[in-house]
């Protein structure tokens, strides 16, 4: 986010033109340096494709196939440039079709902007045709949201928009524009909002903060880090690398903390929560110091708050107020950004290495490679596992690609089994669980990166969800790379139905099409493997691919990923089989 | 943790559908609100809500901590009765002829310290301000001689310390 506003700061404020509405939001778009948003047309929204028609040389407009489709594109987008993503819709379903993407963006702190076409102002009320009250419905999924009724508006609050968007704890925010105050004309001149007075995105660290934290952590016999998107957001990567080298502390990091940091990093001791890894889930229950970093204590990564971490005082590093003493209390919080605060702190972080410490993670790090990681490795059954796919991609792709993951068994696998050596690298539905998030995820993210190969894996529930966006790439000729994970099962529910419904399997059985058809329906090579002896040469010839390409793994019907803190248990307690 | 009275005291710009912002941050935690008032502040152009609830004290701070992380909320506050000065008001709409028919009625109206508003030919209205329970008893000795109308406000309040909100708008001028 900061390279958008170092370039931003030579944007002059533009002088005053006489517009209409509808281009003058075209010119905060480019203002903003936004150079593709996500969108599909419709009555309300009209005056705007029209002048998208006509900057089309600067502003390119990808058609989704689906208002969700277009929201989780420009998500996918954010989250590996690290831009605001922006989305586009008609009034009334194009609108409340955004909100599922909102809400995904909200709980996930992803920078977004949707604008949405509004009926006319005199018909607002009146239940218009495709009126919807698009702010009284996306508010609670919205960092902030705002209904432009006049021309004049639309400079000021767009600026507004992109400023909280991206700003302090990035999040989305609807912008609804009424078919008026696209067609009205207005005196354009545009100026970057720079500060709102009643909204302080970034707090200033406490000095007497940093200094207890540091004190807590020199005098640990036995600390932790716990890290989260934070890092990434406020590009503390460098900084959290520095404080794990310098301190030798081991550290965690929650699902979208993935990518921060080396996997391969000797202090890197893997993921925290309910699928996460048996070493630090255990010996959160074990530190004394609880370093927390740029996460928010979702309760997939605590299980049962009653139990989970009481013998360790607690540091945490936040950039929100809100999250502090929200799940689980603080003994030093630190509030601000964490590049900063992260800055600040290493000067006086003395030297060590918690040798024995970091054995004890190493000791239950084997027995998960015995218990669990070698067989789904390496399984000696005749299905292949998720896990040996997610391997070999990874492998070929020298850990380079960036892995776009959907909700459920396949997702904690890729997350499990995936190896990252650039940060942005991991895009998932964390906090909401959106299935059918990953496929147009992943052509935001591929337009977004377009040197980096981008790959999905969603599974073959969340793969129906979003189907309809291979339109999308077939249109635009995007080159992702898509492997459905195929179980004919929703796989995840159907692990708990076995764990804790005694195996009754209501409605997680899917007869499947022939994806394969599907997919060269849309003129996409693709292949279907069920058999471990294709896999190697399968997916080298997916990765050699210039174009997209969509492979089908079979793999076995009823695996469960563990280990597994059942829901409300402890991180203790967790489960290796 | 025990259930208590709190006044959340809440300074933010004044913008259509903050209020739908700010109640479904009550909503989404299940949390009813007692009494609500807004009204203009201290500071020009600055509104405040005043929100009553009954509940403990973490989720009372909780909530005030997500009410705070509003854009348009400048800062939000909360107190427990002992810190705040508070009243509410209420209007008692009451047939006329019961002031010349039941002796009592002026007494009520003398021990009440309530204003008469109007009289007209067919009603009279009393006007009280006062703490909840003062109000309650008046709306009981009232009860049995016949309510026409009542009507309670939410309640509105001042903290005994200082909210610094004119130093904070300052402050972001400054920077």
């Amino acid at each position: 986010m900061e390279t958008l506003k170092e370039k931003n700061k030579d944007a002059k404020k533009t002088t005053a033109m006489k517009v209409s509405g509808a281009e003058a939001i075209i010119h905060c778009l480019l203002a903003e340096g936004v150079d593709i948003l996500y969108g599909y047309p419709g009555g309300a929204i009209m005056p705007v494709y029209d002048e998208l028609y006509k900057f089309q040389d600067k502003l390119t407009h990808i058609l989704t196939r689906h208002e969700q489709g277009a929201t989780h594109a420009a998500q996918g987008f954010a989250r590996v440039t690290g831009r605001v993503g922006v989305a586009m819709a008609t009034s009334g379903p194009g609108a409340t079709n955004l909100v599922t993407g909102l809400a995904d963006a909200q709980i996930d702190s992803t920078p977004m902007v949707c604008i949405t076409g509004q009926v006319t102002r005199h018909l607002l009320g009146s239940d218009a045709f495709q009126e919807t009250d698009i702010i009284g419905i996306s508010t609670p999924v919205t960092k902030w949201n705002y209904q432009i009724t006049k021309a004049e508006e639309i400079p000021e609050i767009l600026a507004k928009a992109f400023y909280i968007a991206r700003s302090g704890r990035p999040g989305p925010v609807l912008v609804d524009i009424t078919k008026n105050a696209q067609f009205d004309e207005l005196d354009f001149s545009y100026e970057h909002c720079t500060g709102i007075r009643s909204y302080n995105p970034v707090p200033k660290p406490n000095t007497e903060a940093i200094d207890a934290a540091a004190k807590l952590i020199n005098e640990a016999k036995k600390p932790m880090i716990v890290f989260g998107q934070g890092v990434i957001l406020g590009q503390a990567e460098d900084e959290l690398k520095e404080l794990i080298e310098k301190s030798g502390i081991p550290a965690a990091w929650t699902i979208l903390g993935l990518s921060a940091l080396d996997s391969d990093h000797p202090l890197n001791v893997g993921m925290v929560g309910m699928h996460g890894n048996y070493a630090p889930n255990m010996l959160t229950n074990e530190c004394d110091v609880l370093i927390a970093i740029g996460m928010r204590f979702d309760d997939r990564v605590t299980g049962n708050l009653d139990t989970y971490a009481k013998q360790a005082k607690v540091i945490h590093f936040e950039i929100d107020p809100a999250e502090i003493n929200k799940n689980v209390t603080a003994d030093v919080a630190v509030l601000g950004n964490s590049k900063e605060t992260l800055g600040m702190i290493l000067p006086k972080i003395k030297e060590n290495k918690h040798e024995a410490w970091h054995n004890e993670f190493k000791k239950r790090y084997k027995i998960e490679f015995d218990a669990v990681i070698k067989d789904e490795l390496h399984p000696t059954k005749e299905g292949m596992t998720m896990a040996e796919v997610i391997n070999e991609i990874n492998t070929a792709s020298g850990h380079k690609a960036v892995i776009v993951s959907d909700v459920g068994q396949h997702q904690m696998i890729a997350c499990r089994y995936s190896k990252f050596k650039q940060s942005k690298s991991n895009i998932t539905s964390g906090g909401l669980g959106t299935m059918g998030f990953a496929l147009p995820a992943a052509i935001g993210a591929k337009m977004g990166a377009m040197d980096r190969e981008v790959v999905a894996i969603i599974g073959d529930g969340g793969y129906q969800m979003t189907i309809q966006e291979l339109g999308t790439i077939f249109q635009n000729k995007t080159p992702v790379k898509i492997v459905v994970l195929n179980n004919e099962h929703l796989g995840m529910v159907r692990q708990w139905q076995e764990l804790f419904f005694e195996s009754r399997y209501a409605s997680t059985v899917m007869s499947n099409p022939n994806f394969v058809k599907i997919a060269e329906g849309y003129d996409i090579t693709a292949k279907k493997i069920t058999d471990r002896k294709d896999l190697k040469a399968t997916i080298a010839e997916m990765l050699a691919s210039k174009d997209a390409y969509f492979l089908e793994v079979r793999v076995e019907k009823e695996d469960n990923v563990f280990p597994m803190i059942p829901s409300g248990a402890s991180v203790s307690d967790i489960r290796l089989k | 943790m025990k259930k208590e009275w709190f006044t959340i005291s809440v300074y933010a710009e004044n913008n259509v559908g903050l209020l739908n912002r700010i109640s479904g941050i009550f909503l989404k935690r299940h949390i009813n609100i007692e009494s609500l008032n807004v009204s203009k502040s201290e500071i020009e152009n600055v509104s405040k809500f005043t929100i009553v609830v009954n509940t403990t004290e973490d989720w009372t701070r909780k909530i005030v901590q997500q009410i705070e992380k509003q854009i348009e909320v400048i800062k939000a506050f909360f107190h427990d009765d002992d810190e705040i000065i508070y009243q509410e008001s209420a209007l008692f709409k009451v047939a006329s002829h019961l002031l010349f028919d039941e002796r009592q009625i002026q007494n009520i109206i003398k021990e009440s310290n309530s204003q008469i508003v109007t009289v007209s030919r067919d009603f009279f209205v009393l006007a009280k301000s006062g703490r909840r329970h003062e109000i309650d008893e008046m709306h009981e000795a009232l009860l049995p001689y016949g309510i026409m109308q009542f009507v309670r406000s939410g309640r509105i309040a001042v903290s005994k310390a200082e909210m610094p909100i004119s130093k904070l708008l300052k402050n972001f001028y400054q920077d």
